[in-house]
């Protein structure tokens, strides 16, 4: 998979986005959490999706992982429309494509460290071996931990071995240092870094922290539910560059 | 084994205690449906491989005497297939050492061959040698009763002369599997016994030489007894008939056919109930589970896994602990199987019990458990896989609470704030609280329903034996006889008082019913035998009526003051239409009574008796049994003392049985229920309740607010299980009630006080081991950890 250097941009769209809106009704109260959001990703970049609390960042990501619909609007994955796709479709989506990384991890409890990564390669067409994945985010020897035996960094990068162990041409990750110390954050931000550019896995990060939008190709600003911002980052930061 | 298997193992590992709740709930289903199944068909099979190939007859009668050229006639019958005729004896024992009176029934069997029907199967010694008018085959109960075997002898008055008998052989019979005297309620194996004779003695003992005064026949395929019978009751009727019977109406054959009911009938109440709260059981376990693994469940979604994977993933679990179930379950049921076949086998005498769990009771079953565990599951199940996995990782949104009904009742101040947590925690789920109420009664009910045919059977010997049959001893004559002989027996030393009585056997009719019975004719002021009307007052026969049985009113349709046709079977055989006067209240049989002078009026016959019911010095029994024995018109006589006995003796161990396994289900589903709630309420607000004991409330108050709704939904489903155990048990005493006896639903107080004790028992300890926990509640673990 080519990557030119210094940003510049593959130019094979992977998602396209148009209008999408998501409302949310609870009772009376209609929630926009999106409000026609035009966006198109590109294979193998590496974005990293900014935006205070409560401006649809989630939702955005969601939808582009096939876990939620858009109430109006269109997004395609390739070939695949995911809007009118059915739930077995988004399922399949999922199963084939996408990697997610959620901000508490959200390991399995009852099953340890290499077993959380083998419930994924199982039912994956293409999956590398769970120790292997474990390794490239250096977790090589704590392959039969459970959860409750590893630090929150460890049971991050566990979850990142998780969604990279299929192989996924998306790794979408939401707020994945959330729940982390800056010190451990930079640990698990150059796991998926890592990921994004040895394996060449298109890269969508959430966060609300403006510091690690250095280490993208591209940033891109959400805000009340529109997208505010799309910035190239002319020169990407390494993790450990980053402060916060 | 794949990843998720894998989970499962652990997930159910660190649920163990409630999951081995729910298995040992339905074990305890699916023991007590096999137990009563397999027994009861174990029981059938083996008494239809025993009419079988000894050729058990299909119709019976009995007569005066007949000559046995009769026999053609009967052959002749269209639908009969074979038939063969007796001589039949009531006649009076003597055994060495053994000074009560003992009864026997003896059956002739041909001096050569072996006979066509009702074959004994020999299980010691030898039959009857031809032409040997000394030589007796005795029915194994009585031997083993009384130690006796072949070459032993015994003394019998035989058509009032006393004669030694040499026992040759032992043996079972198809016709007295249930070795009952007619009209008693229980086999008394010490002091009634069958006789096999040869005929040729036997006839002439009897003057029945060349006649016969028994027969049974089998019939044709598709013949109906019933037009057999008819015929059969024509021909016989000029030599006395006593109307002819089908095997429905065997005796043996329907106090066996009563009590498979009676299994069938349980089996199909209690298992239903185990079934049904171990589906509620796993609902709430299930639901809870998967509310506890929302999030769990939604990153295997997000990572591509199919609704129908987390289904199968959840139902698996769900299938483990029911298949772990079912397993103990065919074990244990089938070991109290074999147990209870071994009780029954005591007063079923059987040759073999081939007793086995058929697979298809075991498979059927299994299945219904399965089927209804899964479907308690599914419904939660269902939920989770639905949850879209976006809403899924979310937490659960908090419970919404209200000021309760019972709040806004009572005053604030009288209720403390722990109480009032409770209140709002009960009525917050209702269905769930409802349920778990019925969960928990349901075991009370189980108790009660249990133990209530011990009251019942309490109750009925305090009417019968005690309110009513107040006589200690029933003596029979041979034939009927003066009054006259009533004074033989007040001369007898130790008779305190002496009171006649007539009894005629006759069928009754009423519209197109009929039912074959006797009538009783009793003197006025009786003291001894008395009649209780259905409000359980005395009541004397008026002259010119009857008084039948309540039960006449199922059996015949006859209400008081309807006119019943009466046909008499013996004498003159007159018919007579008597008006219905009243019912009384009598649990076994059925029965009319009249007054004596009328009814010997009806039969025209002058002042007859058939026997007397005596009171005795007790102190002298012993003198007057020797009395009575040697007296030649004396047919027998009943003991009403070893009438109860017998009663007792012979449902003791049965019942001693059922009790203990009711106790230890109604106490399994008792701990079930409590101890699940129990574990469910501990992990939903563990949290709330360490934060309690963080502001400070301490151990004993959070124990209060935590275990105070449980004991509070205890407290109530226990009146709760009191009514549906009275309920189940009119049930079961409805379905069985027939004319051979009715079982009053009497539930003693103790019996409700025992329930409520295994329940509120069962609910304290399975609250203690749920209390230690609560006391070692890791309050900071709690606080961190995240739901
Ligand atoms: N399931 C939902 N029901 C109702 N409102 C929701 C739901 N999910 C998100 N929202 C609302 O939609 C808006 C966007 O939420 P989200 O995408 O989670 O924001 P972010 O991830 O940027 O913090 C918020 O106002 C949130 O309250
Ligand atoms: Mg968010």
């Amino acid at each position: 998979m080519g990557r030119e250097a210094g940003g510049a941009l593959n130019t094979k769209k992977v998602f396209q986005a148009q209008g999408l809106t998501k409302v949310y009704t609870m009772g009376a109260v209609q929630v926009h959490a999106l409000r026609g959001v035009d966006l198109d990703l590109y294979e193998g970049e590496l974005v990293v999706l900014l935006g205070p609390s409560g401006s649809g960042k989630s939702t955005l990501l969601n939808i582009l992982g096939g876990l939620d619909t858009a109430t109006a609007g269109e997004v395609t994955y390739r070939d695949h429309n995911l809007t009118s796709a059915a739930d077995n479709e988004l399922t399949e989506y999922r199963r084939q494509h996408v990697g997610f990384v959620f901000q508490f991890y959200n390991l399995i409890p009852s099953l340890t460290a290499r077993e959380n990564v083998a419930v994924v390669t199982e039912i994956a067409s293409t999956p590398m071996k769970p120790e292997d994945a474990l390794a490239i985010v250096g977790l090589g020897d704590r392959l039969d931990h459970f959860p409750a035996q590893l630090s929150g960094g460890e049971q991050q990068r566990v979850a990142i071995a998780r969604a990279i162990a299929k192989n996924p041409m998306v790794l979408l990750c939401d707020e994945p240092t959330g729940a982390l110390d800056s010190a451990t954050g930079v640990v698990v931000l150059e796991a998926l870094e890592r990921v994004n550019r040895e394996l060449g896995t298109t890269t969508v990060i959430i966060t609300h922290n403006a510091d690690i939008a250095g280490m993208a190709d591209r940033v891109i600003h959400l805000s009340n539910g529109l997208i505010s911002d799309i910035r190239a980052n002319e020169t990407k930061k390494a993790p450990h560059e980053l402060h916060w | 084994m794949k990843t998720l298997d894998r989970k499962l193992l652990r997930d159910l590992w660190k649920m163990k205690g409630q999951a081995l709740a729910i298995a040992l709930v339905i074990a305890s289903g699916v023991a007590t449906y096999v137990l009563l199944i397999s027994t009861m068909n174990s029981l059938t099979q083996t008494r239809e491989r025993f009419y079988q190939e000894y050729a058990f007859a299909d119709v019976f009668g009995s007569l005066k005497r007949a000559p046995e050229g009769l026999r053609t006639r009967i052959s002749e019958i269209p639908g009969v297939a074979q038939v063969e005729t007796r001589v039949s004896a009531e006649v009076k024992l003597q055994v060495t050492g053994f000074p009560e009176p003992v009864t026997a029934r003896i059956v002739s069997v041909p001096d050569f061959g072996s006979p066509l029907l009702n074959r004994p199967y020999l299980r010691r010694g030898r039959m009857v040698a031809p032409w040997r008018d000394d030589e007796a085959v005795v029915s194994e109960a009585f031997a083993e009763a009384h130690r006796l075997g072949p070459g032993d002898a015994i003394g019998a008055v035989i058509n009032g002369r006393w004669k030694k008998l040499r026992i040759v052989g032992i043996a079972l019979s198809p016709e007295f599997v249930l070795q009952v005297r007619p009209g008693a309620l229980s086999p008394d194996y010490k002091r009634y016994a069958i006789l096999w004779m040869g005929r040729h003695g036997l006839g002439v003992a009897n003057n029945m030489d060349g006649a016969f005064n028994d027969l049974s026949l089998t019939l044709t395929a598709g013949a109906h007894p019933d037009d057999v019978i008819t015929r059969l009751d024509a021909i016989l009727a000029k030599y006395g008939g006593l109307g002819a019977y089908a095997r429905k109406d065997q005796m043996s054959h329907r106090f066996l056919t009563e009590e498979f009911r009676q299994l069938q009938r349980s089996a199909d109440i209690f298992p239903a109930i185990f079934i049904g709260v171990a589906a509620f059981l796993l609902n709430v376990v299930v639901t809870r589970t998967i509310s506890t693994q929302r999030d769990q469940i939604a990153v295997i979604k997000a990572f591509g896994y199919h609704n129908w994977d987390i289904g199968l993933h959840y139902m698996k679990l769900v299938a483990l602990i029911v298949i772990l179930g079912i397993a103990a379950g065919l074990g244990i049921g089938a070991w109290l199987g074999r147990g209870l076949g071994n009780i029954y086998m005591e007063f079923y005498r059987f040759p073999y019990l081939n007793y086995e769990v058929q697979p298809s009771v075991a498979a059927k079953s299994a299945a219904i458990n399965l089927l209804a565990a899964l479907s308690g599951a599914l419904l939660a199940v269902r939920r989770a896989v639905n949850l879209p996995p976006a809403e899924a990782m979310r937490p659960e949104p908090p419970a919404e609470f209200k000021k309760t009904f019972m709040e806004r009742l009572v005053p604030q101040r009288i209720l403390s704030q722990p109480t009032r947590i409770i209140m709002r925690n009960i009525e917050r789920r209702p269905v769930k609280a409802l349920l778990s109420v019925i969960g928990i009664s349901m075991a009370c009910a189980i108790m009660v329903a249990g133990r209530f045919s011990k009251d019942a059977v309490d109750y009925m010997v305090e009417i019968q034996f005690r309110q009513t049959q107040r006589e200690d001893m029933t003596v029979t004559f041979v034939e009927p006889t003066s009054r006259k002989a009533v004074y033989e027996m007040k001369r007898v030393p130790g008779v305190e008082h002496a009171e006649v009585f007539r009894s005629v056997p006759v069928v009754m009719r009423f519209g197109h019913r009929s039912y074959r019975t006797s009538i009783r004719g009793v003197e006025p002021g009786a003291g001894l035998h008395l009649l209780l009307n259905e409000q359980l007052r005395v009541i004397t026969p008026p002259r010119g009526g009857i008084l039948l049985t309540d039960y006449f009113r199922t059996i015949l349709g006859v209400h008081p003051g309807d006119l019943l046709t009466v046909e008499a079977l013996e004498g003159n055989r007159p018919v007579l239409q008597v008006p219905v006067a009243g019912m009384i209240n009598q649990f076994i049989g059925l029965m009319g009574y009249m007054d004596l002078d009328a009814l010997n009026r009806l039969m025209k016959e002058g002042s007859a008796i058939s026997g007397v019911y005596i009171a005795v010095d007790s102190l002298r029994r012993p003198e007057i049994y020797r009395r009575l024995v040697e007296m030649p018109r004396v047919a027998g006589t009943l003991v009403r003392e070893d009438e109860i006995r017998n009663f007792y003796e012979t449902q003791a161990e049965a019942l001693l049985f059922f009790t203990m396994v009711a106790t230890v289900l109604a106490a399994t589903i008792a701990f079930g229920v409590v101890y699940n709630s129990a574990r469910i309420a501990l992990s939903e607000r563990g949290r709330e309740l360490a934060s309690l004991r963080v502001l400070g409330y301490t151990r004993g108050e959070i124990s209060y607010i935590f275990m105070g709704e449980l004991g509070f939904l205890t407290l109530a489903a226990i009146p709760v299980g009191f009514l549906v155990g009275k309920g189940i048990s009119v049930y079961i005493a409805k379905a069985l009630e027939s004319d051979l006896y009715r079982v009053p639903v009497m539930i003693d107080s103790w019996t409700y006080s025992f329930a409520a004790a295994v329940v509120a028992l069962s609910a304290c300890i399975s609250g203690l081991i749920v209390r230690h926990r609560l006391d070692h509640l890791d309050l900071v673990a709690v606080l961190k950890t995240r739901e």
